[in-house]
């Protein structure tokens, strides 16, 4: 059963995944990554990530993915040329990256690691409990690191939207 | 149970994916969409680690990457909607001011 998950997952991330790359036109390509958000929310999922899977709908599919729509549709581009010269030495690239990525997982063993958190202990807990105790905890520092940049970006995103006096 | 090998192939593929969106779209709004889809790649590297390795930290890690790539998003679009306003265009091809 989680086997046959795991595959619907992997074609519903894959095949959106592909058409974002590949589709003329800009707002059908969002609206496949919303898909393929969708099903890494499903793969987080089974993955034993549950609020992991929320965050991910919340924050990409429901904060990110509008802000992209907003702006494509603002834009209102025309169709255009869609691939530039680079096709064939994109191609091999990433062919030979993946390929290498391969060889060395399977090449490879992942050997049986066991920390302090297995499964049965964050269902007992709950996932979120588990992660708001270490985040506040453990990682407090990079928690108000990251908040710092959000203030920090969304300062340097109003600053670059303003008009400046006396253009257009 | 799924190995995990599987889920690093996935991610492996899904980072292949958007790589060649970046090299090969000249939309620039199209480019960004594929940086995402390599950092959605990495998160599902980092969720699977931390499940197979019986630990939270992938998981922590996960939302600090979420906060980099809103971030990401709000600065690089706030550039593309500058850049539009300045060239008209969003064909990175038109956009090399700054190559020599």
């Amino acid at each position: 059963m989680t086997a046959l998950l795991f595959f619907y997952f992997s074609g519903g991330i894959i095949i959106p995944a592909l058409l974002v790359v590949l589709l003329r036109n800009p707002v059908y390509c969002t609206l496949a990554l919303l898909v393929m958000f969708a099903h890494v929310a499903g793969l987080y999922v089974l993955l034993n990530a549950e609020f992991i899977a929320a965050v991910q709908v919340i924050v990409y599919a429901g904060a990110i993915l509008v802000l992209y729509l907003f702006v494509v549709m603002l834009l209102n581009v025309k169709r255009e040329e869609r691939f530039q010269r680079q096709v064939i030495p994109a191609s091999v690239v990433a062919v030979l990256l993946l390929a290498e990525v391969v060889v060395i997982v399977f090449g490879g063993r992942f050997s049986a690691l066991t920390g302090e958190f297995p499964a049965s202990r964050i269902e007992e807990v709950g996932s979120t409990a588990v992660i708001g105790q270490e985040l506040f905890s453990r990682y407090l520092l990079p928690f108000e690191v990251a908040s710092l940049l959000l203030l920090a970006a969304m300062i340097g995103a109003i600053v670059l939207s303003k008009r400046v006096k006396g253009e257009g | 149970m799924v190995p995990l090998s599987y889920y690093v192939v996935l991610s492996a593929a899904l980072f292949m994916i958007g790589l060649i969106g970046v090299l090969i779209r000249r939309n620039i709004v199209i480019i960004l969409l594929s940086i995402e889809l390599m950092l959605n790649a990495a998160n599902i590297n980092f969720v699977a680690f931390s499940h197979y390795a019986e630990m939270v930290t992938g998981q922590l890690f996960v939302f600090f990457v979420m906060t980099v790539a809103a971030a990401e998003v709000t600065v690089g679009l706030a550039i593309v909607i500058a850049l539009y306003r300045r060239r008209a265009t969003l064909n990175v091809e038109e956009l090399s001011l700054l190559k020599w």
